[in-house]
């Protein structure tokens, strides 16, 4: 579909993304073929873009992250960090919204809307830091889980399905207990205990990819293991593995949320779970505070889901057998 | 000895591997991380130093030996939990019923209505039901399950505005109810309408999505075109060939996910001050009390493991091509 | 007078609507099928055959627009009632599909595929009397009846294509169409599959219409042949002719691209057709074919062409056919007379 003649190397035989010579425009003297792949790569890249765009939900994630990351970064200017110190506080105990606190304020007076803002830079440096510590390490040990046989395979291929196992939340509990209650040691936990998801979906692509002849025809010409994995196996798992990291990214968001609100999180930062662990742990529910439960909450839903629809547009271009034809 | 049986026996031994290994990885866990362990014991509980001094004598015995004591009794039957006093054993057995029954109930709630609304969306995809119920269940996949149940906490339990409150704040029973007694049973059901409602929400989400994913993926085969071809009803064809066929992943995928709904329960547990393993957890936590949370981390871990082994076995089943 | 065809296309036209645009799979299809006859219908991927047979039984998607007329017995298929289309299906017209993996549900066994239908439409019928009429129409096909329990990953390719044709004559059909039934299997079991087709179909004296991108089989099993290009049919006559001393340069080559053995004619590497069929978006003016017709001429492109007959019997959608057999190669020796034996 769509292809006028195969081009060689890998890209070119992924069907999700089949690009026709005629795509590439070459100026000047014979490109070399590095210079061929970087602007084969660079087409792609486009390509993506332009189908990304078409993707009203995508683009919607999209929009709502940056708004959000704007935010975050702007924080400091938005709310002084001093406001969110709990001994200067000035606003009355738990209020309601009023002119001067739009979101009220918590139990020790401070602004719910200044904690708000402070609190979505803790939730997106966890989410994305996590993440991409976690999709490291996935993708080394998926690729080479997938790659490796003999002994050598089987014993990652155990070791992957041994960890598989182990439930997440209990495992982060544990570690986050033991370690100390840090924002570096939540991005720790978080990054060691996600790894086994990201892995074992490079597993199963790696031995997708691994079946397709150019790889044979890669070992036949005498590349070794490491330029296999890295220059063959490595750029076709990539996209996969690109669009299932900002789910990821939704994934640990939550669990951030959720290990904060436990108590695991860094008591001298702000952020949304712990904003709710504050309501719960002051009875906030039972005086009928919703400005204290229900913003936060809503920050959590928004973002996550911002990255899961981003997240579904990108699975939605990668994936080749969900484009609607018939 | 037929090839399901011996995919039954692969499979057992395959998880009795796995658990070997989260016995010894537990162990470890514990005694190779950073900090003083006598510290993490004891942090913040007042221990008499008689017991202070036997924990010392216990720790610094050679790992082979510690190693050895803890094979014999992963579950610490008899070592007491420092905060409650009392063997940590008799404190899970006392909250688990709790548990499942939570866990359970909402389990079969959220896979009964998840994949019917999976289905239909599926089925009708891309007119207006499909539109709402994806918006609806990526939603609830993006919230958080305790964050839904304050929620519910307040707008049922506590009222807000005109709306009273219809339900308990939490707890498994009134105090002063026979709990055995007919009224005993219905009241522990109206304590766990809010609680039930909220994990079924959450675990709804995720089947109702992987539902819908997997019957369209399904719905391109050929062979419902055949089947169309031969003169069924469209819900026929849908009853009887596109459904069991796309089922299987779900149905996988439900008891999979039934070792980690725990996470869930933790929390919600919390919200509503169920007396399950998940508040004990979080009073663990609040400790810490390390042994507790080890027992109950190794029973999560068995629970996740049995899960599978079932799911694998429920899949040859039902999918004859696996028995092969 | 006669009897109406069994099965009739009047100038049917078959879109699918699709996000980017239209796109026309079938550009006005004429045919006309006598009960009792066969008719091959060649052409590559994408020529239109498959979307035009499924319209004999109204399975095209819901995203594609039919205009013109889908007549079988006389009755419009597209006009029809559910309920009536519903006899229709399996009972008047059945379809052998391609029995690959996907084409039989893969949890159930092919016996009770086969019985289905059977219960549909005879729903009198008790499960000893359905469960009879099974293991004959496995035995008719040349399967043990045992094999009835098996699931169809437990067959055979070649196996599994015959329980497709088992299962098309289940509810004993008027007209039956068979989809590529040979693609995906090896010549010998194509041998053995066609054997079988036209055994049944002489036997219980159906109709029958054959799709297939190999003439030679057509050829063989058919007394009629349509080659289809592009959506539109670009020539009909009886099936040697077509294969032998095909008139349009399409069908020619085609048929060159099926090399026999032991014609010398065909010692040295058959001809292929290089380039692929126009995107079935991209409106053509003139004749579709001539960007890479091997004799076109200037007018070719700019005038718009269709089927005219050039002599009893035989239409082709050519300005200018050929005629004579292929001519011999340069170095070939004297041509011997060819038998139109196919595969």
């Amino acid at each position: 579909m769509g292809m006028r003649g195969p081009l060689p190397g890998p890209i070119a035989d992924d069907p999700g993304l089949a690009l026709a010579t005629d795509e590439i425009v070459m100026v000047g003297p014979a490109p070399s073929i590095r210079s061929m792949a970087r602007a084969r790569r660079r087409a792609i890249r486009r390509r993506v873009w332009q189908e990304f765009r078409r993707s009203r939900s995508g683009m919607v994630g999209m929009v709502a992250l940056i708004l959000f990351g704007a935010v975050a970064i702007l924080a400091p200017v938005l709310f002084p960090e001093d406001t969110l110190a709990v001994t200067k506080a000035t606003g009355g105990l738990m209020s309601p919204p009023s002119p001067g606190y739009p979101l009220g304020t918590d139990e020790s007076g401070r602004s719910i809307l200044a904690l708000i803002v402070w609190g979505a830079r803790a939730s997106l440096v966890v989410g994305l830091t996590a993440t991409m510590m976690s999709m490291v390490i996935g993708t080394v040990v998926g690729v080479m889980a997938g790659h490796f046989t003999g002994w050598a395979g089987v014993v990652l291929n155990r070791f992957l399905d041994w960890f598989l196992v182990i439930p997440f939340i209990p495992l982060a509990i544990v570690l986050a207990t033991v370690l100390g209650a840090s924002l570096l040691n939540i991005i720790i936990v978080i990054g060691v205990t996600s790894w086994p998801g990201t892995a074992r979906l490079v597993r199963a692509q790696t031995l997708s990819v691994s079946a397709r002849p150019y790889l044979e025809r890669a070992r036949a010409l005498g590349g070794g293991d490491l330029h296999q994995m890295t220059r063959h196996v490595l750029p076709n798992v990539m996209p996969i593995v690109l669009a299932n990291t900002t789910l990821m990214v939704a994934l640990a968001i939550l669990s951030e949320t959720t290990l904060s609100f436990l108590g695991l999180g860094d008591p001298l930062r702000p952020s949304w779970g712990a904003i709710l662990d504050g309501a719960f742990t002051n009875g906030a529910m039972t005086v009928g505070a919703w400005w204290y439960v229900l913003p936060p909450g809503l920050c959590v839903v928004a973002v996550v889901l911002a990255f899961t629809l981003i997240g579904r547009a990108l699975e939605a271009i990668v994936d080749p057998r969900q484009q609607e034809v018939r | 000895m037929g090839p399901g049986t011996r995919y039954a026996l692969r499979s057992i031994a395959s998880g009795l591997g796995t658990l070997l290994f989260v016995v010894v990885f537990n162990f470890f866990l514990f005694r190779l991380l950073p900090g003083d362990p006598i510290g993490l014991y004891t942090r913040g509980r007042n221990v008499p130093p008689e017991q202070i001094a036997a924990l010392r004598a216990e720790l610094y015995k050679p790992i082979a030996e510690q190693f050895l004591t803890y094979l014999a009794n992963p579950l610490a039957t008899t070592i007491n939990s420092a905060r409650y006093n009392r063997p940590v054993w008799e404190l899970i057995c006392e909250r688990i019923g709790a548990t499942l029954l939570l866990v359970g109930t909402a389990t079969v709630l959220a896979a009964v209505i998840g994949t019917w609304i999976g289905i239909r969306a599926a089925w009708k995809r891309g007119q207006r039901f499909d539109k709402v119920s994806t918006a609806v269940t990526l939603t609830l996949y993006a919230m958080p399950e305790f964050w839904l149940g304050m929620l519910l906490l307040i707008t049922f339990g506590v009222g807000i505005g005109v709306l009273p409150g219809m339900f308990p704040i939490g707890g498994i029973r009134t105090p002063g109810v026979d709990a055995s007694s007919l009224a005993g049973w219905l009241d522990i059901v109206w304590h766990m309408v809010l609680p039930v409602t909220t994990l079924m929400f959450t675990y709804l989400a995720e089947y109702a999505l992987v539902m819908r994913a997997s019957l369209i993926d399904e719905m391109g085969q050929d062979y419902l075109t055949v089947a169309r071809a031969k003169g069924l009803l469209d819900r026929t064809v849908r009853r009887r060939h596109a459904v069991p066929n796309a089922i299987l992943p779900t149905i996988t995928l439900i008891f999979l996910n039934l070792g980690f709904v725990v996470s869930g329960a933790i929390t919600v547990e919390t919200v509503f001050s169920w007396p399950g393993l998940g508040l004990l957890s979080y009073e663990a936590l609040r400790g810490p009390d390390i042994a507790l949370l080890q027992a109950i981390f190794l029973l999560f871990s068995f629970g996740v493991i049995v899960a599978n082994i079932i799911a694998d076995l429920l899949y040859a089943v039902l999918d004859p091509r696996v028995r092969s | 007078m006669g009897a109406p065809p069994a099965l009739e296309f009047r100038d049917v036209h078959i879109t699918y609507r699709m996000r980017e645009g239209d796109i026309p799979a079938v550009r006005g299809v004429s045919l006309s099928l006598p009960a009792g006859s066969s008719l091959g219908i060649a052409g590559e991927s994408g020529s239109g055959k498959s979307t035009l047979i499924f319209a004999v039984l109204r399975l095209q998607p819901k995203s594609a627009r039919v205009t013109g007329k889908v007549l079988v017995d006389g009755e419009d298929v597209m006009a029809m009632s559910f309920n009536r289309l519903r006899a229709l299906r399996w009972a008047g017209a059945s379809i052998v599909f391609q029995g690959a993996l996907h084409g039989l549900n893969p949890i159930q066994r092919v016996g009770a595929q086969i019985a289905e239908p059977i219960s549909v439409h005879e729903p009198k019928l008790g499960r000893t009397e359905v469960g009879r009429r099974v293991g004959e129409l496995l035995e008719q096909v040349g399967l043990a009846v045992a094999r009835g329990r098996a699931y169809p990953h437990q067959l055979s390719g070649g196996q599994r294509q015959r329980v497709m044709i088992a299962m098309a004559l289940a509810c004993r059909p008027r007209i039956v169409v068979a989809d590529e039934p040979t693609t995906a299997l090896d010549l010998m079991v194509q041998a053995q599959v066609l054997t079988v087709l036209t055994d049944l179909v002489d036997q219980l004296g159906l109709t029958l219409v054959l799709i297939s991108h190999d003439l030679p089989v057509l050829a063989n099993t058919c007394r009629q042949a349509a080659v289809m290009y592009a959506g539109r049919v670009v020539e009909t006559g009886p099936s040697a002719e077509v294969f032998e001393r095909a008139a349009h340069p399409y069908s020619r080559a085609l048929a060159a691209a099926f090399p026999r053995i032991g014609d010398p004619r065909f010692r040295y590497a058959p001809a292929g057709l290089p380039g692929d069929p126009p995107f079935p978006a991209d409106v053509v003016q003139g004749c579709p074919f001539a960007p890479r017709c091997p004799v076109a001429r200037p007018d070719c492109v700019t005038r718009d062409i269709s089927l005219e007959q050039i002599a009893p019997g035989r239409l082709v959608a050519c300005r200018y056919p050929l005629v004579g057999s292929a001519e011999p190669r340069p170095h070939a020796a004297p041509a011997a007379a060819s038998t139109g034996e196919g595969a």
